[in-house]
């Protein structure tokens, strides 16, 4: 009797010691994934992020109207996410387009050639509001690869410039914000969208320089920092400062951006621009 | 004709007291709804996810019904013993094996014409227009596929052993085709030899089954296809339901039943 009880007691011990260990590793855990995971992330663990860069690829795929290359095609033309893209560059889409770079290549055989009739083979985009249908699969992307940051910067792109939904598209990067605490390439597009949607450049003005201070704390120690997000945050704060009537303010910005740009002699030709009196307040916004 | 329309008649009761169609039919219709209902960005116009997905189901369930009825016809009349009588009646070997074939056929277009009927209407709910052509086009070479895939599986079911592994095979070989037939020759070509060889007799002795998969020109609102085209689909879909008809008639003509 006496043995059985001790038993009950040693198994009380065992699972109470294993409770206190168990516990806060799963804190841990939740803790610095940043999420509690939810259904897909427990079905799919890991490999949950090469589905979010299908589910990308896949809104890409509809930018096209399911024309799209498939693994097997060694086309190099659609090395380039169209859709990102675009969203990156701010292009219209068709306007910096080679179409000739797009066309299939010729058939190999009369299967392939018949077979071209029944998909679709024509390059086009998506426009006039079509681009909601990307929307879909780019949330699915968000929802399985929280981190990958381009997914909200990309959704909020289309969902402001083209389909002039600010809010959604405040919030979605909001929630990216979220899961990635001071990215500053969220915080650019953010930024991006007080400006250019909201017309608040005081707030716009405020996440850029966050978005500097972040870029400079996380990027700069980089092997290869993202340069482009540095010129574009320079960038939007120079034109900003011009815009407001305080264009000598904007030089200590154009300084900085010329020490990252590709092209320092046209910054240089802007800062003389700006020293000689001859800059207008430009247009406010590119759409 | 008489007798193998009889034998179809049968076949075809046999669909709608099966339980498969409809519990398949429920899931599809489930899984679209909801996901129908999911609010994406507040905008109730994204429509061609839905279709997508939608489609996806349909044609992996009408695949499933396709493949598990006919692949059960002739070994469940072996098994059961239903087979002799059935011969004892003035009927040929190769009547039979139509008759099923036209059975599970028709079957199935019943079966696509109701779930082609769903789509229709949940498309419709989103979009307020309704292609019927379009529609019409993907139903009917949907329904050559089936026509081919269940031919195979009736070679399948008088050629092999088990009903389980007819389905098993003949099911991997269509999806296999379905997504990677029309890349064969390119892959091929990467291959070293022999297997290159192999690789591209393959491409073109097997069914090109993704010919009647026009899921991204529907999804995508593409125009129509050229008739021609479709004409040229039919033909190609026929021959091969034709060859593999004649294979299980040539098969099952000499098979022993006992």
């Amino acid at each position: 009797m006496l043995k059985a009880r001790l038993i009950l007691v040693l198994l009380f011990v065992v699972s109470f010691s294993l409770a206190t260990y168990l516990q806060p590793v799963r804190a841990a855990r939740e803790e610095a994934g940043g999420e509690s995971g939810g259904v897909l992330a427990l079905l799919l663990g890991d490999g949950r992020k090469m589905f979010a860069n299908q589910f990308f690829a896949k809104a890409d795929a509809y930018f096209h109207r399911g024309n799209y290359p498939s693994i097997f095609d060694n086309e190099p033309h659609h090395e380039e996410n169209h859709m990102a893209g675009e969203a990156a560059h701010g292009e219209h889409a068709g306007e910096d387009h080679d179409e000739d770079e797009h066309k299939l290549a010729p058939a190999q055989d009369w299967i392939e050639r018949f077979g071209r009739h029944f998909y679709p083979t024509e390059h086009v985009h998506l426009e006039a509001g079509g681009e909601r249908e990307m929307l879909p699969w780019l949330r699915l992307s968000a929802e399985l690869d929280p981190h990958r940051v381009a997914t909200y910067t990309v959704t909020a792109y289309w969902l402001r410039s083209r389909l002039n939904k600010v809010n959604e598209a405040e919030a979605f990067l909001r929630d990216g914000l979220r899961a990635n605490p001071n990215d500053p390439e969220i915080l650019y597009e953010l930024g991006r969208l007080f400006y250019e949607s909201r017309q608040d450049p005081v707030r716009a003005k405020n996440l850029w320089l966050l978005a500097r201070k972040r870029w400079q704390e996380t990027e700069a120690s980089k092997e290869t920092p993202n340069k482009l997000l540095l010129e574009q945050i320079l960038g939007g704060l120079a034109a900003l400062e011009v815009q407001a009537g305080r264009p000598r303010e904007a030089i200590p910005y154009l300084k900085e951006l010329k020490a990252a740009s590709p092209d320092p002699a046209e910054i240089q030709k802007r800062i003389d621009e700006i020293l000689t009196g001859a800059v207008a307040p430009p247009a406010k916004s590119k759409e | 004709m008489n007798k193998i329309l009889a034998v179809a008649g049968v076949v075809i009761k046999e669909l709608y007291r099966r339980k498969d169609f409809y519990i398949l039919f429920i899931l599809t219709a489930l899984m679209t709804l909801l996901l129908g209902s999911v609010n994406l960005f507040n905008d109730d116009r994204i429509v061609r996810y839905l279709k997508e997905i939608c489609l996806l189901l349909i044609w992996l369930s009408t695949l499933i019904i396709a493949i598990t009825t006919a692949a059960r016809q002739i070994p469940f009349e072996r098994e059961q013993r239903t087979i002799f009588p059935l011969l004892a009646k003035p009927i040929a070997r190769w009547q039979v094996v139509l008759g099923k074939f036209a059975g599970c056929w028709l079957a199935s277009g019943l079966a696509l014409i109701v779930f082609y009927g769903f789509f229709a209407l949940i498309s419709a709910s989103r979009e307020h227009t309704l292609p019927a052509a379009h529609y019409f086009q993907a139903l009917w070479l949907h329904w050559l596929m089936l026509g081919i895939v269940i031919a195979l599986t009736l070679l399948g079911s008088v050629a092999l052993t088990t009903p389980a592994a007819n389905v098993t095979i003949v099911f991997i070989l269509s999806v296999g085709i379905l997504f990677v037939g029309e890349h064969l020759h390119k892959v091929a070509g990467r291959m070293s030899e022999p297997a290159s060889t192999l690789v591209t007799l393959g491409y073109f002795l097997l069914p090109h089954l993704e010919f009647f998969d026009v899921r991204r020109l529907i999804i995508h609102d593409w125009p129509l296809i050229e008739w021609t085209y479709i004409g040229g689909a039919t033909l190609y879909g026929l021959a091969y339901a034709a060859f593999f008809l004649l294979a299980a008639c040539l098969v099952f003509r000499r098979k022993a039943l006992n």
